[in-house]
Order: C-alpha cells, then structure tokens, then sequence
C-alpha cells in the first residue's frame, strides 16, 4: 500500500490571515529571569517582537511594566496575550491597541555630525520637531526627541543626509488615557 | 509556627507537610545535604532511580494514577539535564510534578563550577514555572508555593533549584498557609451565561458530539463522574482523545472510541460531520485534528478548558468557556436537568443510524493469523485476561501504544498512564515503577515496544530494589513499528535505520534484572503465557513475538482530513478492496 503524498507527517500551515501590529502593557513581579521567560516566550513560540520596554514601575510592590509592540495574525495575538498571562509572575496584560485611546511614546538620542549649513540645518530642523540638544562640540550635536514611533522616524530620516552618526532608542511605552489605571 | 532548621530540613518538612509518601531520585554532589537529611526522617520513602529520566517518569506515573503532585530530587548539572525529557513531558501532558534540583553554591552560580548548568534557564521553557532559591528565608515559601502552582489550576512541572550553600543554611521554617498568590490565580469557574449558551446549543443540536480529553481526567474522578451522567442525560456519542481514555467507560453504548490519526473510523467521521462539538478538557491537537482548514467544517465549536491559551490556539471556537471541567460540568448538568426543553430525539436518532453505519464498517478489523501473533490479538487477550482485575495500564510511544489505546478498553479514569504530548518512548517501564509504588497491590503493566523499552530499561533495577512486581509486556516486532509503519506508507519501504538489530534476549535480560522472562511466540500459547505472567509476583519482562509487517489502522495520513482516513485490508469493505486508491476512501 502506497499514499502519494509529499507532505510530513505534521499538518501543512495555515493559511496566513491579515498581520496587524499591537502595543501590550504587560505589569509583572520585578523578579530575577522574568524578562527571560517573556522573552523565551516569544522566541519559543515563534511570535515577533517589534520593541520591548522594560522597567519597574512601582518599586514597594515590586512591581514591572513591560510594553510591547508585536505583530501577527488576530489569532496569533490572541495567543500572545493569553500565554503572556499564564506566565506566574506576570499579573496583567492588557491590550493597547483595543483597550480604548491611548499615547505611546518613544524616546531617542540622535547624534548628528557634521559643519556649516548642514550644522545649521540640523539645528533649525531639531528646533521643528522640538527635539532638544544635550550635548554639542563644535562639529557634533546629539539630539534628544520624545514622541511617537513615526516621528522620530522622520526626524532620524532627516538628519541622515545632514551627517547622522547613530541613535539610541527606548522603545515605545504606552498608557492609556483619562483617569482609570492599568 | 516557625522552627530554626538548615535549608535541607526545610525541604524534607515542606515535603511531609505537602503530604509527598514517595519521592523519586538520584543524589550527587549538590544535593548530599538534602540527602543527608533525608536519611535522618521516616516520612517520606525515597525510591531511587537508574536514571533521571527514569524519576521524573516514575513521579509522572504516580501522579497519573493517584492524583497527587509527583516528587523529584535530583543533583545539578547532569542530573537535572537528564530530568528534562521527563519535565518536558510532564509539561505537554499536564502532570503536576515537583523536581527539586541541587545546584552549586550560590558564589559559584556563573562560574562553570563542577557539575553546575543554568538548570532554571534550561528549564524554562519545559516547565509551569521554576525557581532559584538564593536565600533560605524564601525557601519554605517557595516549596510550598512551588506544590500549590504544580497542582492547581492546568498542572503541570514546577522546578526548584537548590545550591548547596542554601541548603546548608539556617531559617526560620514555615508551614504552608492558604494562601493568594500575587499574580497566579487561575480561574475555576465557568461564566454562567456561557454556559447557558452551551446548553441552548445542545438542545438545539441535530449531530452533536463530545470530545473529551486528558483535562477531565485531570480534574478528578468527580468531573469524570459529571461528564459520565451528562452524556447519559443527553444521549449524545462521546470520543475522546488519547489522554482522556478512561474518563467515560469504553464498554458504553454511547462510546464510539478514540479519535485522531489512529481513531476509529466513526468516531471520526463524527467529528467530521458533526454541527456541535462540545469539546471539553482537549486542546485541539495536531493528532486529532488532521488538516486544519477541513476539520469539521460545519460544526459549531463548545470549548471547555482551565486553560485560556488553548482557546483559539489551533481552531477558532464559537463558544469558549474558561474554567475547571469538573465545575462547568457541574453547571452543565444542574442546567440540562432545570431546563425542560427537550433535544430533538428525532434528529439524535438518524444521527446515531449514521453513527452505526460507520460502526459497523469494524474500522479496527485485522487479519488474525492461527501462525503468528498479531499484536491487536495480544492486546485483546491481554484485556480479556486482566480486565476483571484491578490493572494499571502504561505505554511506551509507537504503534504498540496505539494499539493499546484502540484495543484495551477503560472502564475508569487513571488507569492509563502514556506519553501523549510529548512522545517519549522509554516512558513505560519507569512510568509502572511510579504506578505500582502508589498502587502496591494491583496490577501494573507497561505495554512496551522491544525499542521504547530498551531506553529505560535500567529502571528494571529500580524495580528489582524495591519488590515491584510489575509486567513489562513487549509487542516484540523487532522494528520501531511506527517509524517502519512511516517509511512503508510515506518513504517508499526504505526501513532507514527502523529495524532493532542485534536485539538482547529479553528473557535472559529479565533474568539478569532479577525479574522472571517469558517468551511467546505462537498465539495457541497466548493465553497460558499471560496468565503465568499474571500469576508471578515478580517483575516480568514478557517477550511477545508479533507479526512484524502489522500496521496500525485506521490512520489519517499527514494533511489529510479527517475522512480521508486509511484502513487495514480486512476493515476495508468488498467493493473498495480492489485497487489500491480504493483504500484511501474519501
């Protein structure tokens, strides 16, 4: 008997449905390997992870904020957030892109090098986006710019051709707006 | 109540304050301190192993068939590499297990120290959650908390890993205390109002089925209880997966047998062609669903599970219902008994003609032979001659566990004990050491493969050590049957590397163990043969020679759906066993 059949014997992948793009703020124990077991969850799994934001946030409970931003499938984040909250140490996840209106900010250092005009350029440019200078020498600036992920994108892509040297980024954190906490 | 005692003691306290009679294990370097205390307390037994694949396993059977959390205790580095097949296997099967693991001294965590590995590293990802304990004051919250996570909720393996300094230690000991976790609760109870849902769909329903899995079993004889008098009050068929053999007895009428690759042809076909599947404690494997675009494709989907990431993981559901099986069923039956509507009978009753028509295409029909041994015959005499006694059933993985699953019939929960998620072969024989320590009267048989088995054979010893009078019964085919099954369907009949050359003599083995061998080898022998293993209160390792080209059917190919399913010749019906197309039936 013979089955004419090149597959394995695993099922063949699923059809892929739309990829969107999500922002979880995941509040977890501020204990030691938990940022590693969030991590191996994403790489064990297969899931994307776009940027990541850690730090403790509320210090006498112990307490972590991880914001996250990842894409897949509807499905796919729905697992995400459902294996996130079995994680022990992680209390609660809630889901910024349908949670309701809320900010997401990032923040980054830009260090652009360069003379005259474009020295000038720059500057006059940092002073539209509102991006402040924390240090200068006399043929360098770095940039300090606060706002959304898009924003800084275009101010980075800006500064390329005025001499830009390297940026340093936090990753978004976000929180949701009016009155009520996470 | 708090007494002052060094890190180990803590341990064996927590241990006999968790009520833990058994503890499976193999000392080393980093856990001589906990050894040592040990060996000053009468409570709890320690079973010492070969291997420590073999403890974890061995913990897994105990847990398995008695519902308690299985104990481990093994050493760093090699030791706790070794448990983790057996953890990894506790994870996908959900087995509540703690693994206490020694480490080296907390000063030397980093440093490549003798024997030392990032066991919570390793183990992360194969287990519910795991510790390092770098203080002794966090010790005995930690075990207790470790025992509570391992039990509660979907169970699962929890490690705690132990340097020696901390176990050397002294702290204040407290016992465990209800308590809330901060951030881990898991959610027992079903939404009422979905519930109620998912009895107006079953009032409603024409083809309804339950598709239950190993959560039922999980949750305790009593939701096995409940799942029981509500498929009776509602008269619909019942399948189920491999792990929840048991949950609903095999001899009722309402049973259609297992479901999945090697399922029965109705209970699959049932699946398939269901409009409400009332899915309860299964997650959705790959094993049971085939081809995931034409998995029953016009059913409306109930899914019971404590688990909210099997929701939606592999196949969206209509009706998701978070919580204990034992408590929805509850709900479900007090709700089906309050409600008057009725289902309709008459739709039930063409529903189950249909169901009958597929039944008595005998899908698990074989060729029985008066010359040689096929192995479905085995299991069926295996069956016969022990089901009116109180046995425990273990497997190893490949064709003989299917042939178990689909020819050993379950009357009652935790009475089937084999590696579903993961796999493992070599899970068997360490698996009845742990069954027949907690169950030291009944009759435990590990039905083996002469391959599977020969992985954890040493744990022969084990059960020489401590008086275990366990049967290793081996559907000897001389191949990795399943593997050969593979290569004969899917790879052209090129055996590469499938067949067991140079294989021991399993009687002489059992012998060397200290154990009593039996070889048979003709089935006019059967009989006599298993009974005289029956009969000996010693290990025996049961040499059954099997017809080597038997294959396990019915099989649903890879990517096929579920009623594109394979059958053996003799199930197959006049009109389709003339070509070899007609055995792929549509």
């Amino acid at each position: 008997m013979s089955v004419t059949t090149t597959s394995t014997h695993y099922p063949a992948a699923t059809v892929s449905q739309q990829v969107e793009t999500h922002t979880l703020s995941v509040l977890v124990d501020n204990e030691p390997g938990v940022l590693a077991r969030v991590i191996g969850l994403f790489s064990g799994r297969g899931y994307n992870i776009d940027s990541l934001t850690v730090s403790e946030t509320e210090h006498e409970r112990h307490l972590s904020r991880i914001t996250i931003v990842t894409s897949g499938t509807p499905m796919v984040i729905e697992q995400i957030k459902n294996q996130l909250d079995r994680l022990v140490p992680v209390h609660r996840v809630i889901d910024m892109t349908v949670a309701g209106p809320h900010l997401e900010r990032e923040l980054a250092m830009v260090k652009v090098r360069g003379k005259g005009e474009h020295r000038m350029e720059a500057l006059r440019l940092a002073d539209a986006f509102r991006a402040r200078v924390i240090d200068a020498s006399t043929e360098s600036f770095v940039f300090e710019i606060t706002g959304a992920s898009d924003k800084i994108e275009s101010f980075i892509a800006l500064m390329l051709p005025l001499g830009l040297v390297e940026v340093s980024r936090t990753g978004v954190v976000a929180i949701a707006r009016g009155p009520e906490g996470m | 109540m708090s007494t002052e005692m060094t890190g180990a003691e803590m341990v064996m306290a927590a241990l006999a304050d968790q009520g833990v009679e058994h503890i499976f294990g193999y000392p080393g370097g980093a856990v001589l301190p906990i050894y040592d205390a040990l060996f000053q307390q009468q409570k709890v037994k320690h079973i010492l192993v070969r291997h420590e694949q073999g403890a974890v396993h061995a913990a897994e059977g105990y847990a398995r068939s008695t519902g308690k959390v299985g104990c481990v205790l093994v050493t760093s580095g090699p030791g706790a590499t070794n448990a983790v097949t057996g953890l990894t296997d506790a994870l996908m099967d959900s087995i509540p297990i703690v693994c206490l693991t020694g480490q080296v001294p907390t000063h030397l965590i980093g440093n490549d120290a003798f024997q030392e590995c990032d066991t919570v590293g390793i183990t992360r990802p194969c287990t519910k959650h795991n510790y390092l304990v770098k203080n002794v004051a966090d010790l005995p919250r930690v075990l207790h908390e470790a025992f509570h996570i391992a039990k509660s909720g979907r169970p699962g393996p929890v490690v705690v890993d132990i340097p020696k300094d901390i176990q050397f230690a002294k702290g204040k000991y407290s016992r465990p205390r209800d308590f809330q976790h901060r951030g881990y609760r898991p959610k027992v109870k079903g939404d009422l109002d979905r519930i109620k849902s998912a009895i107006g769909l079953m009032q409603h329903a024409k083809r309804p089925l339950f598709y239950t899995g190993g959560g039922v079993v999980n949750s305790g004889p009593e939701a096995c209880q409940l799942l029981r008098e509500l498929v009776k009050l509602t008269g619909f068929p019942i399948t189920s997966t491999l792990m929840g053999l048991g949950a609903f007895p095999a001899s009722d009428p309402q049973w259609i047998g297992m479901l999945g690759m090697h399922g029965t042809l109705e209970a699959n076909f049932a699946m398939h062609d269901c409009d409400l599947m009332i899915c309860v404690g299964a997650r959705f494997d790959d094993r049971i669903t085939g081809r995931l675009d034409a998995f029953s494709p016009g059913s409306k989907k109930i899914h019971v599970d404590i688990d909210p990431s099997s929701i939606n993981k592999n196949v969206k559901v209509d009706l998701p219902i978070i919580g204990d099986c034992g408590h929805v069923l509850e709900d479900m039956v007090r709700l089906w008994r309050s409600t008057a509507r009725e289902p309709d009978k008459h739709a039930l009753a063409t529903w189950w003609k249909q169901i009958d028509k597929w039944r008595a295409r005998k899908s698990l029909a074989y060729r029985s032979s008066n010359e040689v041994i096929k192995p479905q015959y085995a299991i069926q005499r295996l069956y016969e001659l022990t089901k009116s006694r109180d046995t425990y059933i273990t497997t190893e993985v490949g064709q003989h566990q299917m042939w178990a699953a689909q020819f050993y019939r379950f009357e009652e929960p935790n009475r089937w004990m084999t590696s579903g998620g993961l796999g493992t072969m070599g899970y068997g024989l360490p698996a009845a050491v742990g069954v027949q320590l907690a169950h030291a009267g009944s009759l435990v048989i590990d039905i083996a493969g002469e391959a599977s088995v020969l992985m954890t054979m040493q744990e022969m010893s084990t059960a020489a050590q401590y008086r275990l009078p366990i049967k290793i019964f081996i559907l000897n085919n001389k191949y990795m049957g399943m593997v050969r099954q593979w290569q004969e369907l899917l790879h052209g009949g090129r055996y590469a590397e499938s067949y067991m050359d140079a294989l021991p003599d399993f009687v002489k083995l059992a012998e060397a163990y200290h154990a009593v061998g039996i070889r048979c080898e003709r089935p006019g022998d059967l009989d006599a043969a298993i009974k005289e293993m029956i009969a000996v209160n010693k290990a025996v390792i049961f040499d059954c020679v099997v017809d080597p080209a038997e294959n396990c059917f019915p099989m649903i190919p890879s990517g096929r759906a579920h009623n594109e399913v394979l059958l053996g010749d003799s199930a197959l019906s006049p009109d389709d066993a003339v070509t070899e197309e007609g055995k792929v039936m549509v």
